[in-house]
């Protein structure tokens, strides 16, 4: 099991989050914490991201992602924690949104 | 959210112990919860239905929004018998995100040139469970169909609340173990948690085609109800 463990650990958002800060790098972390409707991610999934726009995991299949680091990179900077909305009501829609037709919120904040 | 209760939340995620990182979204302040810690009010009941749901969500306490976010270990699957199915199952559960690890005592089956890349313990279920003992958020699948090696873990499982136990054997050689395991002292409620013949029923005939159909009705058990049953069973 060790051997198993050891091979998924890279894989693992939170895992790799202290990696990275441990390593000197400034990180945030991002987490799904609302979904309505068709969602491709669950609540609960994170993203981690440094200030050079490096990322892991997912919080949508994709299709919001970039703007999440966007924001992130921001976040680290700032350090303050921010709620971002999207979906396909979002005016944005054309640019940023969920084609499946959900909508989700996405937390932002620091790894201080 | 600081590196400290990072470290925290991520050493009980490595010692498999179920935990809640509750996060206030009007300043990222964060709070670790451990299963079976007392906590007060509407929070603690929040939490404790987190804990018992396995779901993460926003929630209002005090006039402050909350973020339950739920952490459960990871699925594992231990395998009895280090046979032709497990060889197929090995890369396949590893894919679909199980920690694996195969248990045969029979030295013969039980070889690193089989099993390149799974944790392999070539020794008694007895034994190799003493070191890594069942949980919940475990499978068992019994597949040598010899009751000396599989009845010992099957009960194990049933005991610890595996969300999934399953035993290779036709329905004759189940209907034989069944018995066993009730003189064993097992009750007719925990025998019928074991999925037997194994494997949902796509007419499975290869090695590999038996570990698809086994694999997919593990996920079926997590991903519906038997692991909230599992959970159940071992708190009663």
């Amino acid at each position: 099991m060790e051997a198993n463990r050891a091979a998924n650990e890279h894989l693992d958002p939170l895992q790799v989050a202290e990696t990275w800060k441990g390593g000197g790098r400034n990180v945030a972390i991002a987490t799904v914490m609302e979904t309505w409707g068709s969602a491709p991610r669950p609540t609960g999934s994170q993203l981690v991201i440094d200030s050079e726009g490096n990322f892991h995991g997912s919080v949508s299949g994709g299709c919001v992602e970039g703007a999440v680091i966007t924001e992130a990179v921001d976040v680290i900077e700032t350090g303050e924690a921010r709620m971002l909305e999207f979906g396909v009501a979002d005016e944005t829609a054309w640019r940023v949104g969920l084609s499946c037709g959900g909508r989700i919120k996405v937390f932002v904040e620091r790894l201080g | 959210m600081d590196l400290a209760l990072l470290k925290e939340l991520n050493a009980e995620r490595a010692a498999r112990r179920a935990a809640i990182l509750v996060t206030d979204v009007a300043d990222g302040a964060g709070q670790l919860v451990r299963e079976g810690d007392e906590i007060s009010g509407e929070l603690g009941e929040a939490v404790q239905r987190a804990f018992r749901s396995g779901k993460s969500g926003l929630t209002e306490i005090d006039g402050r929004e909350l973020f339950l976010n739920v952490h459960v270990p990871p699925p594992r699957l231990v395998v009895i018998g280090a046979v032709h199915i497990s060889q197929a199952l090995a890369p396949m559960a590893k894919i679909a995100g199980f920690d694996m690890a195969v248990i045969d005592p029979r030295t013969a089956f039980a070889t690193e040139e089989r099993f390149a890349d799974v944790a392999l313990h070539a020794e008694w279920p007895e034994d190799a469970l003493k070191n890594n003992p069942l949980d919940a958020y475990t499978a068992l699948a019994a597949l040598t169909h010899d009751p000396k090696i599989d009845d010992f873990p099957l009960t194990a499982a049933l005991k610890a609340g595996c969300f999934y136990v399953g035993a290779l054997g036709s329905r004759k050689t189940h209907a034989k173990r069944l018995e066993r395991l009730k003189e064993g002292g097992l009750s007719d409620a925990e025998l019928k948690r074991i999925h037997a013949p194994i494997g949902l029923d796509i007419a499975a005939a290869s090695p590999a085609e038996i570990a698809v159909a086994t694999l997919a009705q593990i996920i079926e058990a997590l991903r519906k109800r038997d692991l909230a049953d599992g959970l159940r069973m071992r708190a009663a």
